[in-house]
Protein backbone atom coordinates (compact mmCIF):
# COMPACT_ATOMS: atom_id res chain seq x y z
CA UNK A 1 0.00 0.00 0.00
CA UNK A 2 2.70 2.79 1.08
CA UNK A 3 4.76 1.84 -2.60
CA UNK A 4 1.37 2.62 -4.19
CA UNK A 5 1.03 6.08 -1.95
CA UNK A 6 4.55 6.89 -2.76
CA UNK A 7 3.86 6.84 -6.72
CA UNK A 8 1.27 9.06 -6.38
CA UNK A 9 3.85 11.91 -5.81
CA UNK A 10 5.67 11.08 -8.57
CA UNK A 11 4.40 13.28 -11.54
CA UNK A 12 3.20 11.36 -14.19
CA UNK A 13 2.52 8.43 -12.43
CA UNK A 14 -1.25 7.41 -12.01
CA UNK A 15 -1.41 5.41 -8.79
CA UNK A 16 -3.13 1.98 -8.59
CA UNK A 17 -6.78 2.68 -8.22
CA UNK A 18 -7.14 -1.08 -7.13
CA UNK A 19 -9.21 -3.85 -9.27
CA UNK A 20 -12.75 -3.47 -10.75
CA UNK A 21 -15.52 -5.05 -9.78
CA UNK A 22 -16.07 -7.19 -12.76
CA UNK A 23 -11.84 -8.69 -12.13
CA UNK A 24 -13.51 -9.31 -8.45
CA UNK A 25 -15.99 -11.11 -9.67
CA UNK A 26 -13.58 -13.22 -12.12
CA UNK A 27 -11.14 -14.34 -9.43
CA UNK A 28 -14.37 -16.42 -7.94
CA UNK A 29 -13.69 -18.74 -10.79
CA UNK A 30 -17.65 -18.61 -11.97
CA UNK A 31 -18.37 -21.20 -14.03
CA UNK A 32 -16.81 -23.44 -11.64
CA UNK A 33 -18.58 -22.06 -8.58
CA UNK A 34 -21.57 -22.97 -10.36
CA UNK A 35 -20.98 -26.18 -10.66
CA UNK A 36 -20.51 -26.78 -7.38
CA UNK A 37 -23.54 -24.94 -6.40
CA UNK A 38 -25.90 -27.03 -8.58
CA UNK A 39 -24.36 -30.08 -7.32
CA UNK A 40 -24.79 -28.82 -3.25
CA UNK A 41 -28.07 -28.07 -4.43
CA UNK A 42 -28.79 -31.50 -5.43
CA UNK A 43 -27.28 -32.78 -1.99
CA UNK A 44 -29.65 -30.45 -0.23
CA UNK A 45 -32.60 -31.33 -2.44
CA UNK A 46 -31.64 -35.08 -1.61
CA UNK A 47 -31.17 -35.52 2.18
CA UNK A 48 -33.65 -36.91 3.72
CA UNK A 49 -35.69 -34.32 6.39
CA UNK A 50 -36.43 -30.24 5.99
CA UNK A 51 -34.79 -26.70 6.10
CA UNK A 52 -37.20 -23.95 5.82
CA UNK A 53 -36.28 -22.52 2.62
CA UNK A 54 -34.62 -19.41 3.49
CA UNK A 55 -31.75 -21.52 5.57
CA UNK A 56 -31.64 -23.65 2.52
CA UNK A 57 -30.74 -20.57 0.08
CA UNK A 58 -28.35 -19.22 2.72
CA UNK A 59 -26.52 -22.47 2.82
CA UNK A 60 -26.19 -22.96 -0.86
CA UNK A 61 -25.01 -19.27 -0.59
CA UNK A 62 -22.25 -20.30 2.30
CA UNK A 63 -20.96 -23.02 -0.58
CA UNK A 64 -21.42 -20.75 -3.34
CA UNK A 65 -18.93 -18.27 -1.67
CA UNK A 66 -16.63 -20.66 -0.02
CA UNK A 67 -16.32 -22.11 -3.15
CA UNK A 68 -15.52 -18.62 -4.78
CA UNK A 69 -13.03 -17.81 -1.87
CA UNK A 70 -11.44 -20.92 -2.44
CA UNK A 71 -10.80 -19.67 -6.19
CA UNK A 72 -9.62 -16.55 -5.71
CA UNK A 73 -6.64 -18.16 -3.14
CA UNK A 74 -6.05 -20.54 -5.67
CA UNK A 75 -5.56 -17.70 -8.00
CA UNK A 76 -3.36 -15.95 -5.99
CA UNK A 77 -1.26 -18.79 -5.08
CA UNK A 78 -0.96 -19.98 -8.69
CA UNK A 79 -0.77 -16.30 -10.16
CA UNK A 80 3.28 -16.99 -11.49
CA UNK A 81 2.55 -20.21 -13.32
CA UNK A 82 -1.08 -18.82 -14.87
CA UNK A 83 1.36 -16.21 -16.28
CA UNK A 84 2.28 -19.66 -18.48
CA UNK A 85 -0.70 -20.82 -19.59
CA UNK A 86 -2.36 -19.26 -22.69
CA UNK A 87 -5.45 -20.56 -20.60
CA UNK A 88 -5.37 -18.76 -17.70
CA UNK A 89 -2.86 -15.97 -18.46
CA UNK A 90 -5.42 -13.41 -18.76
CA UNK A 91 -6.88 -13.42 -15.29
CA UNK A 92 -6.93 -10.96 -13.10
CA UNK A 93 -3.71 -11.44 -11.54
CA UNK A 94 -1.21 -12.41 -14.03
CA UNK A 95 -2.65 -9.34 -16.82
CA UNK A 96 -1.99 -7.08 -13.76
CA UNK A 97 -5.27 -5.64 -13.34
CA UNK A 98 -5.21 -6.88 -9.80
CA UNK A 99 -2.58 -6.92 -7.12
CA UNK A 100 -1.63 -10.27 -5.02
CA UNK A 101 -3.11 -8.65 -1.71
CA UNK A 102 -6.57 -7.91 -3.19
CA UNK A 103 -6.90 -11.30 -4.38
CA UNK A 104 -5.70 -12.87 -0.72
CA UNK A 105 -7.34 -10.83 1.43
CA UNK A 106 -10.58 -11.14 -0.63
CA UNK A 107 -10.16 -14.64 -0.71
CA UNK A 108 -10.09 -15.22 3.38
CA UNK A 109 -12.78 -12.47 4.25
CA UNK A 110 -15.15 -14.62 2.09
CA UNK A 111 -13.74 -18.38 3.38
CA UNK A 112 -13.57 -17.21 7.22
CA UNK A 113 -17.24 -15.28 6.31
CA UNK A 114 -18.90 -18.30 4.56
CA UNK A 115 -18.32 -20.58 7.21
CA UNK A 116 -19.38 -18.25 10.20
CA UNK A 117 -22.46 -17.66 8.20
CA UNK A 118 -22.98 -21.28 7.70
CA UNK A 119 -22.56 -22.20 11.45
CA UNK A 120 -24.48 -19.41 12.46
CA UNK A 121 -27.59 -19.68 10.17
CA UNK A 122 -27.65 -23.57 9.16
CA UNK A 123 -25.50 -25.71 11.59
CA UNK A 124 -21.73 -25.96 12.34
CA UNK A 125 -21.54 -29.52 10.75
CA UNK A 126 -22.13 -28.13 7.41
CA UNK A 127 -19.65 -24.90 8.44
CA UNK A 128 -17.15 -27.50 9.18
CA UNK A 129 -16.95 -29.48 6.25
CA UNK A 130 -17.37 -26.46 4.24
CA UNK A 131 -13.73 -25.06 5.97
CA UNK A 132 -12.43 -28.63 5.02
CA UNK A 133 -13.65 -28.86 1.39
CA UNK A 134 -11.67 -24.44 0.98
CA UNK A 135 -9.08 -25.93 3.11
CA UNK A 136 -8.49 -29.11 1.19
CA UNK A 137 -8.40 -27.18 -1.69
CA UNK A 138 -6.18 -24.32 -0.77
CA UNK A 139 -3.77 -25.97 1.20
CA UNK A 140 -3.72 -29.84 0.20
CA UNK A 141 -4.56 -29.80 -3.85
CA UNK A 142 -3.30 -26.00 -4.24
CA UNK A 143 -0.24 -25.71 -2.22
CA UNK A 144 0.95 -29.07 -2.20
CA UNK A 145 -0.09 -31.63 -4.50
CA UNK A 146 -0.53 -29.60 -7.49
CA UNK A 147 2.75 -28.86 -8.72
CA UNK A 148 4.28 -31.96 -6.79
CA UNK A 149 2.71 -34.61 -7.73
CA UNK A 150 0.72 -36.32 -10.97
CA UNK A 151 -1.79 -37.62 -8.49
CA UNK A 152 -2.63 -34.11 -8.19
CA UNK A 153 -5.98 -33.87 -9.12
CA UNK A 154 -7.12 -37.41 -7.80
CA UNK A 155 -6.37 -36.88 -4.29
CA UNK A 156 -7.38 -32.76 -4.80
CA UNK A 157 -10.71 -34.24 -6.69
CA UNK A 158 -11.81 -34.66 -2.82
CA UNK A 159 -12.09 -30.71 -2.38
CA UNK A 160 -14.56 -30.64 -5.72
CA UNK A 161 -16.59 -33.96 -4.66
CA UNK A 162 -17.06 -32.42 -0.84
CA UNK A 163 -19.80 -30.14 -1.77
CA UNK A 164 -23.02 -31.90 -2.09
CA UNK A 165 -21.81 -33.84 0.92
CA UNK A 166 -22.28 -30.08 2.67
CA UNK A 167 -25.52 -30.02 1.37
CA UNK A 168 -26.48 -32.70 2.34
CA UNK A 169 -25.35 -32.28 5.78
CA UNK A 170 -26.97 -28.73 5.91
CA UNK A 171 -30.02 -30.22 6.09
CA UNK A 172 -29.46 -33.35 8.98
CA UNK A 173 -26.77 -32.24 10.23
CA UNK A 174 -24.38 -35.28 9.58
CA UNK A 175 -22.32 -37.03 7.18
CA UNK A 176 -24.70 -39.72 5.45
CA UNK A 177 -24.35 -42.55 3.08
CA UNK A 178 -26.05 -40.87 0.56
CA UNK A 179 -23.61 -37.42 0.40
CA UNK A 180 -20.79 -40.15 0.42
CA UNK A 181 -22.21 -41.62 -2.18
CA UNK A 182 -22.35 -38.21 -4.33
CA UNK A 183 -18.77 -37.23 -2.90
CA UNK A 184 -17.81 -40.87 -4.89
CA UNK A 185 -19.53 -40.05 -7.97
CA UNK A 186 -17.38 -36.49 -8.30
CA UNK A 187 -14.77 -38.27 -6.78
CA UNK A 188 -14.01 -40.84 -9.67
CA UNK A 189 -15.46 -38.67 -12.22
CA UNK A 190 -12.60 -35.63 -11.90
CA UNK A 191 -9.68 -38.36 -13.10
CA UNK A 192 -10.84 -38.74 -16.50
CA UNK A 193 -12.26 -35.47 -16.83
CA UNK A 194 -9.17 -33.52 -16.20
CA UNK A 195 -6.98 -35.91 -17.70
CA UNK A 196 -9.28 -35.45 -21.18
CA UNK A 197 -8.17 -32.00 -21.10
CA UNK A 198 -4.51 -32.38 -19.91
CA UNK A 199 -4.17 -34.69 -22.46
CA UNK A 200 -4.69 -31.60 -25.47
CA UNK A 201 -3.01 -28.87 -23.21
CA UNK A 202 -0.21 -31.20 -22.11
CA UNK A 203 2.47 -28.60 -23.34
CA UNK A 204 1.11 -25.61 -21.73
CA UNK A 205 1.00 -27.66 -18.26
CA UNK A 206 4.84 -29.27 -19.25
CA UNK A 207 5.78 -25.29 -19.95
CA UNK A 208 4.39 -24.23 -16.68
CA UNK A 209 5.92 -26.73 -14.85
CA UNK A 210 3.01 -28.85 -13.74
CA UNK A 211 3.43 -32.31 -13.73
CA UNK A 212 -0.04 -33.42 -15.04
CA UNK A 213 0.12 -37.24 -15.99
CA UNK A 214 0.41 -36.82 -19.92
CA UNK A 215 2.94 -34.73 -19.04
CA UNK A 216 5.23 -37.17 -16.44
CA UNK A 217 3.48 -40.54 -18.26
CA UNK A 218 2.64 -39.79 -21.06
CA UNK A 219 -0.41 -39.94 -23.55
CA UNK A 220 -0.50 -43.80 -23.39
CA UNK A 221 -0.61 -44.14 -19.52
CA UNK A 222 -2.92 -41.52 -19.47
CA UNK A 223 -5.49 -42.90 -21.53
CA UNK A 224 -5.18 -45.98 -19.72
CA UNK A 225 -6.09 -44.66 -16.21
CA UNK A 226 -8.54 -42.30 -17.69
CA UNK A 227 -10.40 -46.04 -19.00
CA UNK A 228 -9.81 -47.09 -14.84
CA UNK A 229 -11.51 -44.21 -13.70
CA UNK A 230 -14.39 -44.37 -15.78
CA UNK A 231 -14.62 -47.99 -14.89
CA UNK A 232 -14.78 -46.98 -11.54
CA UNK A 233 -17.26 -44.57 -11.63
CA UNK A 234 -19.85 -47.28 -12.49
CA UNK A 235 -20.63 -48.32 -8.56
CA UNK A 236 -20.42 -44.77 -7.22
CA UNK A 237 -22.82 -43.89 -10.11
CA UNK A 238 -25.37 -46.83 -9.32
CA UNK A 239 -25.14 -46.43 -5.67
CA UNK A 240 -27.73 -44.04 -5.24
CA UNK A 241 -30.11 -46.04 -6.96
CA UNK A 242 -28.68 -49.37 -5.13
CA UNK A 243 -28.77 -47.27 -1.45
CA UNK A 244 -32.63 -46.12 -2.40
CA UNK A 245 -32.46 -42.36 -2.41
CA UNK A 246 -32.79 -42.14 -6.33
CA UNK A 247 -35.06 -44.29 -8.38
CA UNK A 248 -35.00 -46.68 -11.33
CA UNK A 249 -35.11 -44.16 -13.49
CA UNK A 250 -32.04 -42.91 -12.30
CA UNK A 251 -30.44 -46.13 -11.69
CA UNK A 252 -31.14 -47.01 -15.77
CA UNK A 253 -29.90 -43.40 -17.10
CA UNK A 254 -26.88 -43.26 -14.80
CA UNK A 255 -25.93 -46.76 -16.00
CA UNK A 256 -26.60 -45.81 -19.78
CA UNK A 257 -24.27 -42.75 -19.01
CA UNK A 258 -21.92 -44.41 -17.65
CA UNK A 259 -21.40 -46.87 -20.64
CA UNK A 260 -21.40 -43.97 -22.76
CA UNK A 261 -18.47 -42.26 -20.68
CA UNK A 262 -16.72 -45.23 -20.77
CA UNK A 263 -17.33 -45.91 -24.75
CA UNK A 264 -15.64 -42.28 -25.01
CA UNK A 265 -12.75 -43.35 -22.92
CA UNK A 266 -12.17 -46.73 -24.90
CA UNK A 267 -12.16 -44.02 -27.99
CA UNK A 268 -9.44 -42.09 -26.28
CA UNK A 269 -7.46 -45.01 -26.15
CA UNK A 270 -7.65 -46.26 -29.59
CA UNK A 271 -7.50 -42.88 -30.91
CA UNK A 272 -4.38 -40.62 -30.78
CA UNK A 273 -5.99 -37.46 -32.34
CA UNK A 274 -6.75 -34.44 -30.03
CA UNK A 275 -10.45 -34.43 -31.15
CA UNK A 276 -11.10 -37.38 -29.21
CA UNK A 277 -10.14 -35.72 -26.23
CA UNK A 278 -11.69 -33.12 -26.43
CA UNK A 279 -15.34 -34.71 -27.31
CA UNK A 280 -14.31 -37.05 -23.98
CA UNK A 281 -13.98 -33.84 -21.87
CA UNK A 282 -16.93 -32.13 -23.11
CA UNK A 283 -18.72 -35.11 -22.43
CA UNK A 284 -17.53 -35.36 -19.18
CA UNK A 285 -19.26 -31.91 -18.10
CA UNK A 286 -22.34 -33.11 -19.87
CA UNK A 287 -22.28 -36.52 -18.05
CA UNK A 288 -22.10 -35.07 -14.48
CA UNK A 289 -25.20 -32.60 -15.60
CA UNK A 290 -26.95 -35.12 -16.47
CA UNK A 291 -26.42 -37.85 -13.70
CA UNK A 292 -27.26 -34.69 -10.75
CA UNK A 293 -30.06 -33.18 -13.02
CA UNK A 294 -31.65 -36.64 -13.18
CA UNK A 295 -30.88 -37.39 -9.48
CA UNK A 296 -33.14 -33.91 -9.10
CA UNK A 297 -35.34 -34.37 -11.37
CA UNK A 298 -36.65 -37.67 -9.92
CA UNK A 299 -36.89 -36.41 -6.53
CA UNK A 300 -38.93 -33.43 -7.39
CA UNK A 301 -40.78 -35.28 -9.49
CA UNK A 302 -41.74 -38.47 -7.06
CA UNK A 303 -42.84 -35.26 -4.72
CA UNK A 304 -40.14 -36.15 -1.97
CA UNK A 305 -39.33 -32.60 -1.37
CA UNK B 1 -2.63 15.92 -19.76
CA UNK B 2 -5.79 14.40 -21.83
CA UNK B 3 -4.38 11.11 -21.05
CA UNK B 4 -3.69 12.11 -17.12
CA UNK B 5 -7.20 13.22 -16.89
CA UNK B 6 -8.71 9.97 -18.91
CA UNK B 7 -6.98 8.27 -16.59
CA UNK B 8 -7.64 10.45 -13.68
CA UNK B 9 -11.58 9.56 -14.69
CA UNK B 10 -10.95 5.97 -15.05
CA UNK B 11 -9.62 5.21 -11.12
CA UNK B 12 -12.57 7.47 -10.16
CA UNK B 13 -15.51 5.53 -11.74
CA UNK B 14 -13.25 2.45 -10.79
CA UNK B 15 -13.55 3.25 -6.94
CA UNK B 16 -17.32 4.58 -7.44
CA UNK B 17 -18.35 0.85 -8.37
CA UNK B 18 -16.14 -0.72 -6.15
CA UNK B 19 -17.53 1.73 -3.26
CA UNK B 20 -21.19 0.40 -4.66
CA UNK B 21 -20.49 -2.94 -4.58
CA UNK B 22 -19.10 -3.38 -1.20
CA UNK B 23 -22.53 -1.08 -0.24
CA UNK B 24 -24.49 -3.61 -2.05
CA UNK B 25 -23.19 -6.14 -0.46
CA UNK B 26 -23.39 -4.74 3.22
CA UNK B 27 -27.12 -4.34 2.88
CA UNK B 28 -27.43 -7.60 1.50
CA UNK B 29 -25.53 -8.89 4.95
CA UNK B 30 -27.76 -6.72 6.62
CA UNK B 31 -30.99 -8.32 5.21
CA UNK B 32 -29.56 -11.44 5.36
CA UNK B 33 -28.69 -11.70 9.14
CA UNK B 34 -31.97 -10.28 9.63
CA UNK B 35 -34.55 -12.18 7.96
CA UNK B 36 -32.13 -15.47 9.05
CA UNK B 37 -32.86 -14.48 12.58
CA UNK B 38 -36.33 -13.91 12.18
CA UNK B 39 -36.63 -17.59 10.44
CA UNK B 40 -34.41 -19.03 13.46
CA UNK B 41 -36.30 -17.35 16.22
CA UNK B 42 -39.77 -18.52 14.59
CA UNK B 43 -38.53 -22.38 15.02
CA UNK B 44 -38.15 -22.73 11.21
Amino acid sequence: MSEHLSTATVPGVVPYAGAAVGDYLQILKPRVMSLVVFTAFVGLVLAPGHLHPVLAAVAVLCIAVGAGASGAINMWYDRDIDAVMRRTANRPLPAGRMMPGEALGFGIVLAVGSVAVMGLAVNWVAAELLALTIAFYVFVYTMWLKRRTPQNIVIGGAAGALPPLVGWAAVTGDVGWGGIALFAIIFFWTPPHFWALSLYRAGEYEAAGIPMLPVVAGARETKRQMLIYTLMLWPAALMPWLLGIAGPVYGACAGVLSLVFTATAIRVWADDSERSARQMFAFSLLYLFLIFTVLLVERVAGGRW
Amino acid sequence: MTVTGDVGAERRRRIRARNRALLAVLLGLVVLFYVVSIVRLSGG
